[in-house]
């Protein structure tokens, strides 16, 4: 596959993640597809931290296999990292920091020095341009043109003329500094002028979606990695019109998000594994009261508090078991930006239309890398629908039963502030219209047959739900030797992992379960059934998909790709693992 | 179709409303909380607010099922919870009358956090807690205003923790109305929560309401020999550390009323979102805001 990728590493605090990200920006605008992984720690000065800009003219999903350029701020970035350098590779430092050993430069690869900080020495006294310039040279080597950096570092600096003509001086000299003493690298690529791809995070996809689908009311408290939901959301808060509530707690946000969806708004909250333990309560009072609620999880490396600024996909256990006693609800694992705008403006329909909570399911590397998509791929167009369905009675009725029983299990609801329509929504049992049946009536056999009925009632949505809802489709040919079987973020890996498996003529395709509850469970198992081989991949564990589609479908997937090391899963070991199950090497 | 727009704080021409449930309240004969609900339907008829454009929520435990006593709109939610979905009902539609209800383990235990967040945002609710000193619906264990020493299920040695002052936790948290009551004066009690909901801001009214079956301590007699009222007493509820030292007061002499008002911006007046008016009526979705995506290019 044709693409590039520059790894930049260096101290929290050293603006690493800042140049990773325009690297990204420089290839997208220019009509490339881009990931960008943020690899950070949980400091904020110091420790050791990289961000990788992978770009390619072809579409690419994930952080991909190595890198080509590796801008090392400091002696560490170069033990990390010159390892990952694939042929031709060259490893930019600046030798008054320190210098690069010759046993750590890896065979094919090339270290190349440039004076950053005397460079920068001659625009500021201060170390703080030593970076442009590290850009700057970067950029030559990459094969940019200096006018495509220079419209990047425009935008970024905008708002501040004088720094900018110093960022562009100081780029200037790397870039000409390289010029003079280098080739570019033999991975550069002409900027080929495409229509600019739209980069952003999974979060930013997530926030969009929210807002697009008609959220008016987002509470929440801060926990990576679904932090950036709710600075986006805030950052756009009255552009849109949209109570953005930091919450006391997480048992605070959920239980405001249900008041205001309750009173008639599209409301959602977001959180990690961490947070969401304590939403469990609340998430079945959502499911009990027949309130419409989506629910961000965001995973990352468990138990308890685990690795902060890590992934995992370990959470899916409890998203379906979370909250006492059985209620409807829907989770949604969406594999990339573009997938997870769609699921967001999805949860919400269904939310809506099945009055239930819906889960959407994403974590730290879905929701805080940076993604490229086609701007078509976010269509802004929703018309989210009127919230007041339920006509006015006609006056001195009283009949209007909130939790009226019917075949779909979904009843008439009513916003508050509607004449003639007051009813009470309860997190204890109640009868049709609302009233409880937990006190005086619990057990009398009348009420014994209402607990059945609203039981019952409640859980018809689940059929519903299946039959509006896609079962997942088989990407990649109808023919392979084996099939991938995954859900959410790991698609990403997995995709660009097909990619290289079909260049050496191993067709492989793969199940991308984008709806783990309720689950597609006959679709499945027939695509199961027909599969030569199976590999399950999942970033957790205990195979937690697994385990719930041998529970559904009987069907026991023996090859099993577990990863749960905290680092993002990369192609090879998807394709190391294809291989060995298809017995080209030893296991 | 009929909504509620911002109603009027004061009252119109005379409507002849019914509050009362079709619900009759489950609580044992004698429950303080009788008195409680009989003074929220007196209120909210001397306000003339129209039962559909009010929201009792409630949390769990006798008291908290109040909401179900009522024909207004109603959410009875989780054990201290009740606070949290309050704010969102107020912001998501803030012309409607919120008032929440519950008890002293819903608020001042399990719900502390809640309450006293919910009053430094100065948010438009009212909260009534009727506040028995026991937990009545698991069957009488001490609660956080349980007094020193007394012997309850949980603690058969007498209490060993200081309670809660609930009136002096309001005033330190920045509740902008507090107000205590007694379930055995409906006509000062009435008055409190009446003056609660008209106030622009959070109200607290905590309730003497005595429960009949597990406390023993805090009877009807109990409060009858010891409250005195705070304005036939000359309080000046304009003055907060007055306030703070009537709230100190316990013992052979215990203060209801108003302990202190003021007028502060309300949380629904600073929220930018809701300057164009109730987020429920406003216009929801992108359509039409693509430059929004060219931040991303
Ligand atoms: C999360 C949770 N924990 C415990 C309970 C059990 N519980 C129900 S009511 C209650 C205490 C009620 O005390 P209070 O709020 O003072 O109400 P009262 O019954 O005295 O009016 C408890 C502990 C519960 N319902 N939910
Ligand atoms: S147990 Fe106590 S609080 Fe509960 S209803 Fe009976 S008297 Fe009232
Ligand atoms: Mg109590």
């Amino acid at each position: 596959m044709k693409d590039i990728s520059l790894r930049v590493g260096g101290a929290a605090g050293d603006g690493i993640a800042s140049v990773g990200e325009s690297f990204c920006r420089i290839f997208s605008r220019n009509g490339f597809y881009v990931f960008g992984h943020n690899g950070y720690q949980s400091v904020i000065r110091g420790g050791h931290v990289w961000f990788q800009a992978r770009a390619s003219p072809e579409r690419i999903w994930s952080q991909g296999d190595g890198c080509d350029l590796l801008y090392a701020l400091d002696r560490q970035t170069v033990d990390v990292h010159a390892p990952a350098l694939r042929q031709g590779g060259i490893i930019v430092f600046d030798p008054e920091k320190f210098q690069v050993p010759p046993e750590k430069v890896p065979a094919g690869v090339r270290a190349f020095p440039v004076p950053t900080l005397e460079l920068a020495r001659k625009f500021s006294p201060q170390s703080i341009l030593q970076n442009a310039v590290g850009m700057g040279a970067c950029a030559f080597l990459a094969g940019v043109p200096f006018a495509t950096l220079e419209n990047v570092l425009g935008d970024q600096f905008r708002k501040k003329k004088d720094v900018l003509e110093q960022n562009l001086g100081a780029a200037k000299l790397g870039y000409e500094h390289a010029q003079a003493h280098g080739a570019a690298s033999d991975k550069a690529m002409p900027m080929k002028g495409g229509a600019p791809k739209l980069l952003l995070t999974g979060n930013q996809a997530i926030a969009l979606g929210a807002a697009s689908a008609g959220l008016k009311f987002l509470a929440q408290y801060p926990m990576t990695p679904a932090t950036s939901v709710m600075h986006w959301l805030a950052a756009h808060a009255t552009q849109f019109d949209i109570v953005v509530k930091q919450a006391e707690d997480e048992l605070a946000a959920i239980n405001m998000a249900i008041g205001a969806s309750y009173a008639g708004v599209r409301a959602m909250t977001a959180t990690s594994g961490g947070g969401f333990s304590l939403m469990v309560e609340g998430l079945g009072l959502a499911g009990m009261t027949e309130t419409p609620l989506v629910v961000v999880e965001a995973q990352r490396s468990g138990p308890s508090t685990g690795l902060p600024t890590k992934t995992e996909q370990g959470d899916l256990n409890m998203m379906l078991g979370a909250s006492q006693g059985d209620f409807p609800r829907v989770i949604l694992a969406p594999g990339g930006a573009a997938e997870a705008f769609r699921s967001t403006v999805r949860a919400f329909e269904l939310a809506e239309e099945f009055q239930t909570p819906v889960l959407l399911a994403s974590d730290l590397y879905l929701s805080e890398d940076l993604h490229a998509v086609d701007r078509e791929e976010l269509p802004l167009d929703h018309v989210p629908a009127s919230l007041f369905a339920v006509p006015d009675p006609p006056s001195g009725s009283n009949g209007y039963k909130r939790y009226l029983l019917t075949p779909s299990g979904v009843s008439p609801r009513a916003i508050p502030g509607q004449k003639g329509l007051n009813f009470i929504a309860s997190s204890d049992e109640h009868d049709e219209a609302g009233h409880l049946i937990s006190d005086i009536y619990a057990g009398i056999p009348m009420f014994v047959e209402v607990r059945r009925k609203m039981m019952e009632k409640r859980m018809r949505k689940l059929g519903g739900i299946l039959r509006t809802t896609e079962p997942p489709k088989l990407e990649g040919p109808a023919n392979a030797e084996v099939t991938l079987v995954g859900w959410g973020s790991t698609a990403l890996p997995v995709r660009d992992a097909m990619a290289i498996l079909s260049s050496r003529g191993v067709a492989v395709n793969y199940l991308h379960v984008r709806q783990p509850f309720p689950l597609h469970a006959e679709a499945i198992a027939q695509v199961l059934r027909l599969a030569k081989r199976t590999l399950l991949v999942e970033q957790n564990y205990t195979g937690q998909l697994g385990r719930l589609i041998r529970a559904e479908t009987g069907i026991d997937l023996p090859h099993k790709l577990l990863h749960y090391d905290g680092e993002p899963l990369y192609p090879w070991q998807v394709v190391g693992k294809v291989l060995e199950v298809t017995g080209r090497v030893a296991s | 179709m009929s909504l509620a727009s911002a109603p009027p704080k004061t009252a119109g021409p005379a409507l002849k409303v019914v509050y009362k449930s079709s619900t009759k309240p489950t609580w044992c004969p004698g429950c303080g909380d009788y008195g409680v609900v009989a003074s929220v339907e007196r209120a909210l008829s001397s306000l003339q607010v129209p039962p559909h454009e009010v929201v009792v929520v409630g949390g769990i435990g006798c008291s908290s099922n109040l909401p179900h006593f009522l024909s207004s709109y109603g959410f009875h939610g989780l054990h201290g919870r009740a606070m949290p979905v309050a704010e969102g009902v107020k912001l998501a539609n803030h012309g409607l009358h919120v008032i929440v209800t519950g008890g002293d383990g819903d608020g001042w235990g399990i719900g502390l956090g809640h309450a006293l967040h919910a009053m430094r945002r100065n948010l438009d609710l009212t909260y009534i807690v009727m506040d028995n000193e026991i937990y009545g619906l698991t069957t009488g264990q001490a609660s956080p205003t349980s007094t020193m020493g007394q012997k309850t299920k949980s603690t058969p040695q007498g209490v060993i923790e200081e309670p809660v002052n609930p009136i002096s936790l309001s005033l330190a948290a920045g509740a902008t109305y507090v107000a205590r009551g007694f379930s055995g004066d409906p006509k000062q009690l009435s008055d409190l929560i009446a003056g609660g909901i008209k106030h622009r801001g959070f109200a607290l009214i905590d309730v003497f309401s005595p429960c009949v079956t597990y406390n023993p301590l805090n009877t009807f007699d109990f409060f009858r020999q010891r409250l005195y009222k705070l304005d036939s007493a000359g309080h000046d509820p304009s003055d907060l550390v007055k306030a703070h030292a009537k709230a100190l007061e316990w013992g052979d002499r215990i203060p209801t009323g108003l302990f202190y008002r003021v007028e502060r911006p309300t949380y629904e007046e600073l929220e930018p979102a809701l300057k164009p008016g109730p987020l429920v009526h406003q216009k929801a979705g992108l359509q039409g805001k693509d430059k929004v995506l060219d931040e991303f290019v």
